[in-house]
């Protein structure tokens, strides 16, 4: 009886995840696998390549200077939206918590930008907000304090077109990560508070600093470390802002635009070379990840 | 042991999906490859901007006397779809595209020489050239498109200014023709970078290759001279950058965004239509006396996909279509937007080639067309030097460093297809 009961709750739990563990074989872990093959193949507009080079493609794209620059681009601007991102997105779930009235409106007007294709907001900075012409929108506020027009996305001296793509990139990630923080704001018990009360912590700075923040530890290494995924795996805004039918400029090219186009562009697919690039990216991805997991102490019991 | 037994059912099933998901897999690609097997062609063609085009080409398949052939409209990134299908499928039988070295390279289309028969002279020379690979043709051409600097003679009257014959005119002319309200010149929201490389190649008289096709074509210090008058463009502020529409759509010229633009013959129709007589076409300006003025030819081929279930019989319908029935490819270059057809004889059936704008454009085509992608040219010469011409134009790299770096990597490439 006790076997036929766990036998159908096992059905019932392959049912249900079955589905799931096939696709992400099929879907994940065998492109994976199939794409480290790759990146030890001369593999040109095949994915069944013949010809076995060993490092040859991990070594081409080491000292492909195109490649490395897109890493350290990505690297420095890891550096500035992680922080940025996370205080901002914070802030903003603070502000919605205190406030009395309206919260969920104010939660959900925060929120929707997320629902929003990155495609479709990429359009829209790009054609209507911060069109070149006289007549655009971001032209036309800078011509109220007396600025000439400007070339937004065309601009490179100085770079205004990260402008452009981090003020996207903001408004479209900002209620999500707002939303992790509300989340754990709301499960911070009302006790803790009282108790800092009375230990003599007043509200503000102090009671913020010694009793929110600790509170918040497991969000924020959760925010903290989707961040820095999210920045070195940059692709939609970036491709749809500054992307063209004809390829994309040397700057502000994200490392997956650059593999982009190297494995899967026209006019050649060089899928050993993007393959490895591929493993060299998720390599530098984990190895960020575990620094910084190991600077925060991630993992580490919550006391 | 109730644990145990449960734990082999879970593996049991897991195996059975696996091997169910194997053999989907299995079921996935085979059907890929029944291709003309069925006695029916797929033919491919990219999504045309031009109304009426899709209609024509159906129609033309439904006219072959000799077997059912499907077309497919492809919207979207054409071509990597035909890069991924070339790779294994057996479909598409027929496509259009330009010819790649690596497609010849890994046997994924077959030569069509014996296709051309009497009709080969009547082909314009360098476009059946850039469909051909070691000394064979791999695509036979559909129509040509070419590209120009498209202006209008009121405005360059206003400003005092001839039409640029060099590219120091033309720098003048950009500069000269800005109004703020009206810019200069347009070639794209990139600053040109990408449409503007091969022709300013051409203006120092070199080329992305060299004639046979086995060394560099711009190892020359002059290569960075010119790559250098891109960047004296941007910096007299007449660029017009940034405009909704980017340089194949005649928007910003048909607007009145700017006094001058390069873009492509197919938007003849348009901007006639919005400026009547008051357009002028002009050939991408010479360096200097020991350059040459350029146009880029560029033409999509009828193609024959090495892995089609009968490869007779996808040819038999390419010589058909593309070689014998002149009507249809006169229909398909002329009628929709403008193309010129890929025969010298033909473009004399065109009424809308045999006066102005577009007159000046077959001329051009005649006298100074170059090939804009050579097939032997890969995509990572290209990245590398639009990379190195992208720096210089838009970041004021320095030019001779920049051109070398791309020269490097071009000439691996090529030891590499030659080696």
């Amino acid at each position: 009886m006790a076997t036929r009961t766990s036998g159908r709750n096992a059905l019932t739990f392959w049912l249900f995840v079955g589905p799931f563990v096939v696709g992400l074989a099929i879907f994940t872990y065998l492109p994976i696998g199939w794409s480290t093959y790759l990146s030890f193949f001369d593999a040109r507009n095949t994915v069944t390549p013949t010809e076995f080079v060993g490092f040859a493609n991990y070594v081409d794209m080491l000292t492909d200077e195109a490649f490395l620059s897109s890493l350290g681009t990505f690297s420095v601007f890891a550096l500035f939206i992680v922080p940025v991102t996370f205080v901002l997105s914070l802030a903003l779930a603070l502000g919605v918590n205190q406030i009395a009235t309206a919260r969920t409106f104010f939660r959900s007007v925060f929120f929707l930008p997320f629902a929003c294709s990155y495609v479709v907001a990429s359009l829209v900075w790009k054609m209507s907000l911060f069109s070149g012409v006289d007549h655009g929108i971001a032209n036309a506020v800078v011509g109220v304090f007396g600025i000439d027009p400007q070339a937004w996305v065309g601009t490179v001296d100085p770079p205004l077109y990260w402008f452009v793509l981090v003020t996207a990139r903001l408004w479209l990630q900002l209620g999500f990560y707002m939303i992790l923080f509300l989340a754990a704001l709301q499960r911070i018990p009302d006790h803790l508070y009282e108790a800092a009360w009375v230990d003599g912590a007043t509200p503000g700075w102090p009671t913020f600093r010694h009793v929110t923040l600790p509170q918040l530890r497991g969000a924020s290494i959760a925010v903290l470390t989707l961040l820095l995924i999210n920045a070195y795996q940059a692709f939609d805004e970036f491709y749809n802002i500054l992307g063209d039918s004809r390829g994309y400029p040397p700057f502000a090219r994200p490392p997956l635009v650059y593999l982009y186009y190297t494995s899967l562009g026209s006019g050649g697919q060089d899928l050993g070379r993007g393959s490895a690039g591929a493993v060299i990216l998720a390599l530098l991805i984990a190895v960020v990840t575990l620094v910084q997991g190991r600077f925060l102490r991630f993992g580490r019991r919550e006391s | 042991m109730a644990v145990a037994r449960s734990r082999r059912s879970f593996l049991s099933l897991a195996g059975m999906l696996a091997a169910g998901s194997a053999l989907a897999a299995a079921c996935g690609s085979n059907s890929g490859r029944e291709g003309a097997a069925d006695g029916v062609l797929r033919q491919w063609y990219h999504a045309y901007g031009e109304d009426g085009v899709q209609e024509a080409v159906r129609k033309y398949a439904a006219a072959y006397p000799d077997g059912k052939v499907e077309v497919q409209w492809n919207p979207g990134d054409y071509d990597s779809k035909v890069l991924t299908a070339l790779q294994r499928s057996a479909v598409p039988d027929v496509f259009e595209a330009q010819v790649k070295v690596d497609w010849v390279r890994q046997k994924q289309v077959v030569p069509l020489d014996d296709l051309l028969g009497a009709a080969k002279d009547d082909f314009v020379p360098v476009v059946l050239e850039s469909q051909t690979v070691d000394g064979k043709l791999y695509g036979i051409p559909q129509a040509i498109d070419t590209q120009a600097i498209f202006y209008r003679p009121s405005l360059l009257d206003a400003a005092g200014i001839a039409p640029p014959a060099t590219l120091d005119e033309l720098i003048e002319a950009t500069r000269a023709l800005n109004t703020g309200g009206v810019r200069g010149f347009f070639a794209g929201n990139d600053g040109g970078v990408g449409v503007l490389t091969p022709p300013l190649l051409w203006s120092a008289g070199l080329d992305f290759l060299s004639k046979d096709s086995k060394t560099v074509g711009f190892d020359d210090p002059r290569a960075a001279t010119a790559f250098g008058k891109l960047r004296a463009i941007h910096e007299t502020g007449g660029l017009l950058l940034g405009a909704q529409t980017d340089w194949s759509d005649p928007g910003a010229f048909v607007q009145g965004l700017t006094a001058m633009q390069w873009t492509g013959l197919w938007n003849l129709p348009k901007i006639a239509e919005a400026f009547g007589d008051d357009v002028g076409v002009l050939p991408f300006p010479k360096l200097d006396a020991s350059g040459k003025d350029s146009v880029p030819v560029g033409a999509f081929s009828s193609m024959v996909n090495a892995r089609s279930g009968d490869v007779d019989a996808a040819k038999a319908f390419v010589k058909w279509l593309w070689v014998e029935q002149t009507d249809y490819q006169v229909e398909f270059a002329t009628k929709f937007g403008a193309h010129l057809p890929a025969r010298a004889s033909l473009s004399e059936k065109a009424a809308s080639l045999r006066e102005g704008p577009g007159k000046t454009i077959v001329e051009l085509v005649a006298d100074s067309g170059r090939i804009a992608s050579p097939a032997a040219w890969s995509a990572r010469s290209n990245t590398a030097l639009m990379d190195a011409v992208a720096k210089i134009a838009r970041e004021g790299a320095d030019p001779t460093t920049e051109t070398r770096e791309a020269l490097t990597v071009a000439e691996t490439e090529i030891a590499r297809l030659y080696g």
